[in-house]
């Protein structure tokens, strides 16, 4: 019994009796702690954890397990969960107990998840390396002194180092994407509105989606058939009908230049690999063009700003929240209580939303933006007209070190990838599909809207003829023993 | 972008920058601003605006009642209350 496991192998394991739900997840309790500088945690719930794996060993007893009865996971720490503190990884939310749960988590707890607890993420989910977390990054199990990637980098290493088989996350412009491929686990962003948000930390409505990490494509398709689904209480989710999990038979797969071209070599070939591979497996690939890529990131520095700048208008250290002390006036309540209770990301993301929607600039930049954002949806449309999904890498690089990226500005760029389809709403994953220096490389696939069922059975079809998605880092040396065998190897 | 526009967001923001946060600010937005320049030169003829991705109409739901407030549960986590009311700086003289 361990977390390297599948969900299908820890459920037949579950369900065949060999062992219990709270064996199980004592056995991750102890994994998260052993692994505990890997900062995959921001809170763990240890007593609510052992409730309810009891109350799925009773659920099997009775012979009523669900399809998740008794199988650990983490949220993210930007899903709201009653009774235990959500901190968006803010100093703002440090002491913030939502009085009610995300419609995602209590799906999951329905299916009988055993939630272990709230996973690291970059403040508010605005960030990619997991630095901007107030709780300090999450570390890449792969190489601790590099990023999981973020803002979802909690999850992704969590999955990643089998202290969980599965975990949520939400996917703004590659927030589980690109941890998904630094950390070498699969991780599906969904079409925007085929799950639900309630309940989900707002950073930019138009764009948040929650998904899901774990290990194999099969494993994303168990999670997203009980996270999806129209909800009341989300006015911007869908009532499409359940995903269908399959795609036409050979696939078309399209390859864009502005992704392929100008590759770092070694990772355009592990890549080219893959695509190989899906080649040999019976699907065409042909190469195609989406031009306004190149103004994606630009586009969405402005649709992402001003729509966080006014979500995070809530703030205010009066009803919930961080609130500064002996303020003389209300104004200066709000002031510095957000000045104190966000960190410096945020307040970039906030004073640049705050311009692109100013008097003077509305029309130049957020109107303009969102002119550019039906260009690059329309670029991708036009692409789906000729194939059926679209292969691509995820990241410029595999996982960098942690304080690499100092200036915003490059940071931002890391999610050149990523952000078109955010844009566009369309569903899109990564898959491990190879290393580089010892450190994995994920490969993208993007689907047309609602058609995540394409990208989950290519990439299912993809595991079943490789190993990548199975390999997972040694935990258990630390990294000084690490360089210290690597140059017994190189010996 | 200067000091003066900086100082005026931060007000529309509420947010306060101490005196050593300004240089860095400055900085910093100074690049993205440059970063969110590059999609103004693009020609984007007659493309409408989109603000939602699936360009679709949101559902509107019944009008029933579905929800009730339940101020005692959502002010136990507010930094202070009393009397059913939240605490702020006096605002009125």
């Amino acid at each position: 019994m361990n977390a390297h496991e599948s969900i299908a192998e820890l459920r037949r394991g579950l369900l065949d009796k060999r062992y219990s739900a709270v064996e199980l997840t004592e056995h991750c309790l102890a994994e998260i702690d052993t692994s505990a500088s890997l900062n995959c945690f921001i809170t763990v719930a240890r007593d609510e954890a052992v409730a309810a794996a009891k109350a799925a060993d009773a659920a099997i007893a009775r012979g009523e397990a669900g399809p998740l009865t008794g199988v650990p996971l983490a949220h993210k720490d930007v899903f709201c969960t009653e009774g235990v503190r959500t901190t968006c990884g803010s100093r703002m939310l440090a002491n913030f107990i939502a009085p009610y749960d995300a419609t995602v988590v209590s799906k999951l707890a329905a299916a009988g998840a055993v939630c272990l607890g709230k996973t690291n993420m970059d403040e508010f989910a605005m960030g990619s390396s997991n630095e901007t977390s107030w709780f300090g990054p999450a570390r890449n199990p792969w190489d601790p002194e590099r990023a999981p990637g973020g803002s979802s980098g909690g999850s992704a290493a969590a999955v990643s180092a089998g202290l969980v088989p599965c975990a949520t996350g939400t996917d703004t412009g590659g927030s589980i994407r690109q941890p998904a491929a630094f950390c070498g686990v699969t991780g599906l962003k969904p079409t925007y509105g085929r799950v639900s948000r309630y309940g989900m930390v707002a950073f930019a409505s138009s764009l948040d989606q929650g998904g899901a990490f774990a290990r194999d494509a099969d494993d994303v398709a168990t999670l997203l058939k009980i996270m999806e689904g129209h909800d009341p209480r989300d006015s911007t989710s869908t009532d499409t009908g359940p995903t269908a999990f399959r795609g036409p038979e050979p696939m078309t797969i399209g390859l864009p230049a502005e992704y392929w071209d100008n590759l770092d070599a070694a990772m355009g070939a592990r890549l080219e690999a893959a695509t190989r591979e899906l080649e040999a497996a019976g699907h065409a690939l042909t190469t195609l063009s989406l031009p306004h890529t190149r103004a994606a990131v630009s586009a969405y520095y402005v649709i992402a700003s001003a729509e966080a700048s006014a979500n995070l208008s809530r703030y205010d250290g009066v009803r919930f929240g961080y609130r500064a002390e002996a303020s003389e006036d209300i104004d200066e309540l709000y002031r510095r209580s957000r000045a104190e209770g966000f960190g410096a990301e945020v307040k970039r993301r906030i004073l640049t939303g705050t311009y692109a929607l100013s008097i003077g600039y509305y029309d130049a930049y957020y109107l303009q933006a969102q002119r550019v954002r039906r260009l690059i949806r329309q670029d991708f449309l036009d692409a789906f007209n000729r194939v059926d999904v679209i292969a691509a890498p995820v990241t410029p690089s595999v996982a960098f070190e942690l304080g690499a990226v100092t200036d915003p500005v490059d940071m931002y760029r890391q999610d050149a990838f990523t952000i078109p389809a955010s844009l566009s709403g369309l569903p899109a994953m990564s898959m491990p599909c190879g290393m580089l220096d010892r450190l994995p490389v994920g490969l993208q696939l993007i689907a047309p809207h609602f058609e995540e069922g394409r990208i989950l059975n290519l990439a299912a079809q993809y595991q079943r003829r490789t190993d990548w998605h199975r390999r997972h880092p040694d935990i258990s040396i630390d990294a000084g023993s690490r360089a210290e065998r690597e140059g017994a190897d190189a010996v | 972008m200067d000091r003066e526009t900086l100082a005026r967001l931060a007000r529309l923001s509420q947010l306060e920058l101490t005196p050593e946060e300004v240089g860095p600010a400055l900085a910093d937005l100074n690049r993205i601003v440059a970063l969110i320049d590059e999609m103004r030169a693009i020609d984007t003829g007659d493309a409408a605006p989109l603000a939602h991705p699936l360009d679709t109409d949101q559902p509107l739901r019944d009008d029933i009642v579905t929800e009730s407030v339940d101020r005692e549960t959502y002010q136990e986590i507010a930094p202070a209350t009393r009397d059913g009311f939240y605490l702020v700086p006096k605002v009125v003289e």
